[in-house]
């Protein structure tokens, strides 16, 4: 056994015993069916009321904004959020107050952009229980779970407070007596993830930076797929090196053009930066982003519709420009 | 060279651009940290690697990024790889620079971006590590470009987010974090300041030109150290503020504010 040195005092939301997951796995179908579906059916089917809940992309990058909408359009609640590498994804699931609990790498902010006033007020309130741990801290836990172990190891965390408010441990190395932190690996209930090409089985795509969502799509129980465009089975077996995700760990597959939207998409459209200022704005008014919510979330039927708020196919196609570096010399 | 016109924001850039050598590796976010990378490599470190948290690795960067993990910091890369491949690049040792910021930071380096007052009940909350506290640990250097202001240079941040020297010399060793790693330099709007080899503390290496020691302490919370030779920070040149101006940032998102 490891001599444990330190304990951190935060909450561990999630057990990390790997047997116990391991069960779940084994139950898991791997037959080879269509899993398309809307986004409502997927969140309605796969999100419940309490699950621990991840999002893939990075915050306003590569992200399923419509399994973010539909979440707080569906009112769930109680949920347990993995704050890791998350800014627009939070920003819109702290507006519906959908989760009371919260592993902390990065939360409220959205980078250069400045932080959100209302997903900063609902962290205040008191409402939210916290675990602070880090990016790549989260991304171990993630890949301790992808590989089937309890734990992973590393070398950062140590000496801070940042440790302290965590759920790791630190203990000596039986090799080299080194002390290391050691990260519990971490099994969400259900995660969602945008991706570029899918088949109908859930083989997907992803290009580009894949941030942390090789490890998550294998450590999710259950795995919402949205994606820019279904493609054929036969064209993912004509090179399967592209293939990222294998359909075994998919549960739902949601065709969502434009589905990062207002994030970017690599090689696809830009961040719609006048659209994620307009949040920050209007969230500085809770009774103006009490409306703003209601317009674009609560009352819309679903992700097309939203998109037709915000400009449509035009303000896609100028995203587009933008995203490819084309000059449209004020004719966007 | 020198009295070229310019502001704070483009004197910060230039004066840590200067302090990345080539043939390194640099992990940056967004911000002046990306625009001093870009500045050192186009003016004197041609093979300085510049490595974003979320995959990118050594992009040609077209234009300033908005988020570390946005299309711009894979552009022309020769690998768009992911958050582990990252992070586990520099727990190897293999990169010698990292930028970070904070809300406070402290006389041994320590950075807060965490919370303000106390961590169950914040008066403030902030985003948290996101990947500070990994490059802070894991780099060999930990760089820092913030304004001097005793608000944010205080005796004790409220919260260690990111490990700086800990409590002194030794500590970062003893709590477990790779040996020989920690702060380095930080860039002010007035000096530039590095660490006291003996007791790990701030201290003051060079003060931009128009300022003095004694403005520089005024604004700081604690007790500032001096190098054994404090001389006047070099101005920007006028190639460096070319290639800031027309190259690193045209649209002056950074160096305009």
């Amino acid at each position: 056994m490891f001599e444990v040195v330190a304990q951190g005092e935060g909450p561990l939301f999630m057990d990390p015993d790997a047997d116990k997951a391991r069960e779940f796995f084994r139950q898991k179908n791997r037959a080879m069916v269509s899993k398309v579906m809307t986004v409502s059916e997927a969140v309605g089917k796969f999100v419940h009321d309490g699950d621990y809940l991840a999002i893939g992309g990075f915050g306003a990058n590569r992200i399923p904004t419509a399994v973010c909408h539909e979440i707080v359009r569906q009112r769930k609640k109680n949920l347990i959020f993995a704050g890791h590498t998350s800014t627009h994804d939070f920003q819109i699931l702290a507006a519906g107050e959908v989760f009371n609990r919260c592993d902390i790498a990065y939360i409220i902010g959205l980078e250069a952009r400045g932080l959100s006033p209302n997903a900063r007020r609902y962290m205040e309130s008191g409402k939210v229980e916290c675990c602070e741990w880090t990016n790549y801290a989260m991304a171990c836990r993630l890949k301790a779970a992808a590989m089937g172990v309890s734990f992973l190891p590393a070398r950062n965390l140590m000496g801070t407070d940042t440790f302290k408010r965590s759920a790791a441990k630190i203990v000596r190395c039986p090799f080299t007596g080194e002390q290391y932190v050691l990260y519990p690996a971490l099994w969400p209930d259900v995660s969602a993830i945008h991706v570029h090409e899918a088949d109908i089985y859930g083989n997907a795509r992803i290009k580009g930076i894949s941030i942390a969502d090789l490890e998550l799509a294998r450590a999710s129980k259950r795995l919402i797929i949205t994606t820019e465009r279904l493609i054929p089975n036969d064209e993912i077996r004509s090179d399967p090196t592209a293939t990222v995700i294998p359909y075994y760990l998919v549960d739902a597959v949601c065709e969502v053009p434009y589905g990062s939207y207002p994030g970017n998409m690599p090689y696809e459209y830009f961040s719609d930066e006048d659209h994620l200022r307009l949040w920050l704005t209007v969230e500085k008014d809770p009774e103006e982003f009490k409306k703003f919510l209601d317009k674009y979330i609560y009352k819309t039927r679903d992700f097309n519709q939203y998109l037709e708020l915000c400009g449509g196919l035009e303000r896609i196609n100028q995203l587009r420009a933008v995203e490819h570096l084309i000059d449209l010399g004020g004719r966007g | 060279m020198g009295m070229a016109d310019y502001n704070t924001m483009e004197m910060m850039i230039c004066a840590a651009a200067r302090n990345l050598e080539d043939g390194k590796a640099v992990a940056v976010g967004t911000g002046a940290p990306c625009a001093a990378a870009m500045l050192a490599q186009k003016a004197h470190a041609p093979n300085l690697v510049i490595i974003f948290e979320a995959g990118g690795v050594a992009p040609l960067l077209p234009t300033m990024p908005i988020s570390v993990g946005d299309s711009r910091t894979f552009y022309k890369a020769v690998m768009a790889s992911g958050m582990c491949e990252v992070m586990e690049t520099i727990q190897r040792g293999m990169v010698d620079y990292c930028f970070l910021g904070g809300a406070q930071i402290d006389m041994y380096g320590n950075l807060n971006s965490t919370v303000i007052g106390a961590w169950e009940k914040p008066k403030v909350r902030f985003p948290g590590s996101g990947g500070a506290n990994d490059f802070g640990s894991l780099a060999w250097r930990i760089m820092v470009i913030t304004p001097q202001d005793s608000r944010r240079f205080v005796e004790r941040v409220d919260f260690i987010t990111t490990p700086g020297y800990l409590d002194g010399p030794g500590a970062r060793e003893r709590a477990g974090l790779p040996a020989n790693t920690g702060p380095y330099k930080v860039i002010t709007n007035m000096a530039v300041m590095g660490y006291d080899p003996e007791t790990k503390r701030m201290r003051v290496e060079s003060i931009h030109k128009g300022f003095t020691f004694e403005e520089v302490q005024a604004n700081t919370g604690f007790e500032l150290l001096k190098a054994p030779e404090v001389v006047e920070t070099p101005e920007p040149t006028q190639e460096e503020l070319r290639i800031l101006r027309e190259e690193v940032d045209p649209n002056r998102y950074i160096i305009g504010r």
